[in-house]
């Protein structure tokens, strides 16, 4: 006869025995019988529905049943039946609000959600209970906010202060031709009630910044990060360790992705992996480098997959790891990251307890405001315009690349592009004046200084480059 | 049921639930169950580890292969299993329905409360026999006052 092994809470009810012989061909069979000798332990082992409560485990040797055939799994007479608690508890932050309830309609809605096994009934109002804010309603933030509203995420908050532009609809999916002009939160709201109305999108049309992070983050349970800049960066993730909050987090360029889960208890943070930002004009932005649009839709729903997973607590999370997206070749690559003991925010030594200036840590508006140096001349569009229309002796000098060229150029410029600056620097004549542009104004600054290096002294950069002569020349000038 | 104590463990676990904070912290409390007498000793604490990795601010979960650990090195020290202490971050010290659907008879529960990162309100419940309630049980001498040097060291996630 297999013995069953007892653990301590329920000895009382086995006449204080650790260890009991009991008949069974299976599991089942022998539990069974262990509970008809010993009835007490019923109401401890199984359910009101007949089935072991969800914290017993049973192992039949080392091994858990779960793995094997459940209760239909054989034991031979030698082998031992341990009952072995898992232990589980904590704040019912859930508990004090109304019972979740959900309509036909809603049942309707989620049925493929609520017939997967990992999901059902009760992951549906884990969903529905969930409160999850996306910082920006951009790139990343449309297709995490279309997918985690459509999944029945009850709550949905939004930070985003920002315009849409006819920019953001080759990847922003949230917003459509018509909403150009509208704040992008309004737009993202009436988007978002369309896909489910059964939900609540919270709008908050501000910056985040160290002033109010705290405050707009507490209120939430998971926070992902669609920010397209470091400071904002930075700050989501020292608030969200400050506060505990798992950052979902995914940034973009060109062609390129990543995606994480920061701040989960145990597991590192951004700073962990980057503990500080690059030099501010060393990574360019999606606005200068460009971005394939399709790429925010892979990172968005990739940290939709995380924040849903993370709400449901099933499979596992990016929490130690790192992925990287290469769209071109179409690779996947997971780096393990470790937390870094040493690390400022959330290593074991804390130093950082508070939130602080984000802009001056990222060196941003000081290396920007030393790289136009006080030596390069500028010249406003109205004044080129009118030199142009003197016939003034100068050349106008465009350093964009080539396909910026080919949408849109001032007539009677010249093509030399950054890139080529250098070895095709011969062509240009030193006594000549250069009038120096580019998109808007900081290229043509940096071709300004290595000209002067090379010795050019007549030069001046047109300050706004050629998005302010679009905008203040020609507006019929397609802007980019 | 009555509860007793040696001194230190409450010490023990305010203190892991400190270091532990925003996070829920657990662990086992060790000691003899003398059910004539019904009468629990704890005669230490065992920090274990929260495997709730996605919600360990309010959750957690001892999975059942450090259970086994622990209930065998109690056995082999010549003690047992007798409760699980746990905190609750920025919450009182009762349980809640979730702890209540998921408890074991026979065992202490103890809560403490960690308001900002300093360990507050700490009480012991015992699960009735029918599973329907908790009862709160008296823990002995217990003494609310704590060291400032670990007050010092909890700040460190304040804000």
């Amino acid at each position: 006869m297999p013995e069953v092994l007892v653990p301590t809470p329920l000895r009382p009810y086995t006449g204080n025995q650790a260890r009991l012989r009991v008949e069974g061909e299976t599991v089942g069979q022998a539990l069974d019988a262990l509970v008809r000798r010993h009835p007490d332990l019923r109401s401890h082992l199984y359910g009101e529905d007949g089935a072991l409560r969800n914290f017993v485990n049973v192992y039949v040797g080392e091994e858990d049943i779960r793995y094997r055939q459940q209760e239909d799994t054989v034991v031979a007479p030698d082998e031992e039946i341990s009952i072995v608690p898992s232990v589980a508890g904590g704040i019912e932050a859930l508990a004090e609000a109304p019972p979740i309830e959900f309509s036909n309609e809603e049942i309707r809605r989620y049925s493929r959600h609520l017939i997967m096994p990992e999901v059902t009934l009760g992951g549906q109002r884990k969903l529905k209970a969930a409160n999850v804010l996306l910082v920006g309603a951009g790139g990343l933030g449309s297709p995490l906010a279309l997918y985690l509203a459509a999944a029945g995420v009850g709550r949905v908050g939004i930070v985003d202060h920002d315009v849409v532009d006819e920019s953001n609809l080759q990847r922003q999916v949230l917003h459509g031709t018509r909403d150009v002009g509208r704040p992008k939160l309004e737009s993202a709201r009436d988007r978002l009630h369309d896909v489910n109305p059964h939900i609540v999108v919270e709008t908050h049309e501000t910056r985040l910044t160290s002033a109010n992070a705290l405050e707009l983050l507490a209120d939430y349970d998971i926070v992902a990060d669609g920010t397209d800049n470091f400071p904002t960066r930075y700050l989501v993730n020292d608030a969200c360790v400050l506060l505990g909050k798992p950052n979902v987090y995914a940034s973009i360029f060109r062609f390129d992705g990543q995606a994480s889960v920061f701040g989960a208890p145990g597991g590192p943070c951004y700073r962990c992996l980057y503990p500080e930002p690059p030099p501010p004009g060393l990574v360019p932005s999606c606005a200068e480098g460009g971005v394939l649009g399709v790429l925010p839709g892979l990172l968005g729903t990739i940290q939709a997959t995380e924040t849903i997973k993370l709400i449901l607590g099933i499979g596992e999370p990016l929490v130690g790891r790192l992925l990287l997206i290469d769209a071109l070749g179409l690779t996947f690559r997971t780096l393990q990251l470790r937390k870094d003991p040493s690390c400022p925010v959330c290593g074991e030594n804390p130093t950082l307890q508070e939130l602080i200036d984000y802009e001056q840590f990222c060196g941003i508006g000081t290396v920007q405001d030393g790289r136009i140096s006080s030596d390069i001349e500028e010249i406003t569009v109205l004044e080129l315009r009118a030199a142009m229309d003197r016939g003034d002796d100068v050349t106008l000098l465009d350093v964009r690349e080539r396909h910026e060229w080919q949408i849109c150029h001032i007539d009677g410029g010249q093509l030399l592009p950054l890139s080529e600056l250098q070895a095709r620097m011969h062509e240009l004549d030193t006594s000549r004046t250069y009038y120096v542009h580019c998109k808007s104004g900081v290229r043509s600054a940096e071709a300004i200084e290595r000209l002067q290096e090379a010795g050019f002294t007549r030069l001046k950069n047109v300050a706004g480059g050629i998005a302010a002569w679009a905008e203040q020349i020609d507006p019929t000038m397609p802007t980019y | 049921m009555k509860i007793q104590l040696e001194n230190g463990v409450l010490q023990q676990v305010q203190a892991h639930a400190e270091s532990g904070y925003p996070a829920e912290v657990c662990g086992f409390l060790l000691g003899s169950l003398d059910l004539e007498k019904r009468e629990i000793r704890v005669e230490g604490g065992r920090p274990a580890t929260n495997e709730r990795v996605d919600a360990a601010h309010r959750r957690y979960l001892i999975e059942p292969a450090e259970y086994r650990t622990a209930e065998r090195e109690a056995t082999d020290a010549g003690t047992q299993i007798v409760g699980i202490y746990h905190s609750h971050p920025d919450a009182p010290a009762e349980p809640s329905t979730f702890d209540l659907t998921h408890a074991w008879p026979n065992q202490v529960y103890i809560i403490v409360s960690v308001n900002h990162g300093a360990a507050g309100d700490l009480k012991g419940w015992v699960l009735t026999h029918d599973r329907q309630s908790f009862n709160q049980v008296k823990i002995s001498d217990y003494d609310a006052r704590r060291s400032p040097a670990r007050v010092e060291g909890a700040t460190c996630l304040r804000f």
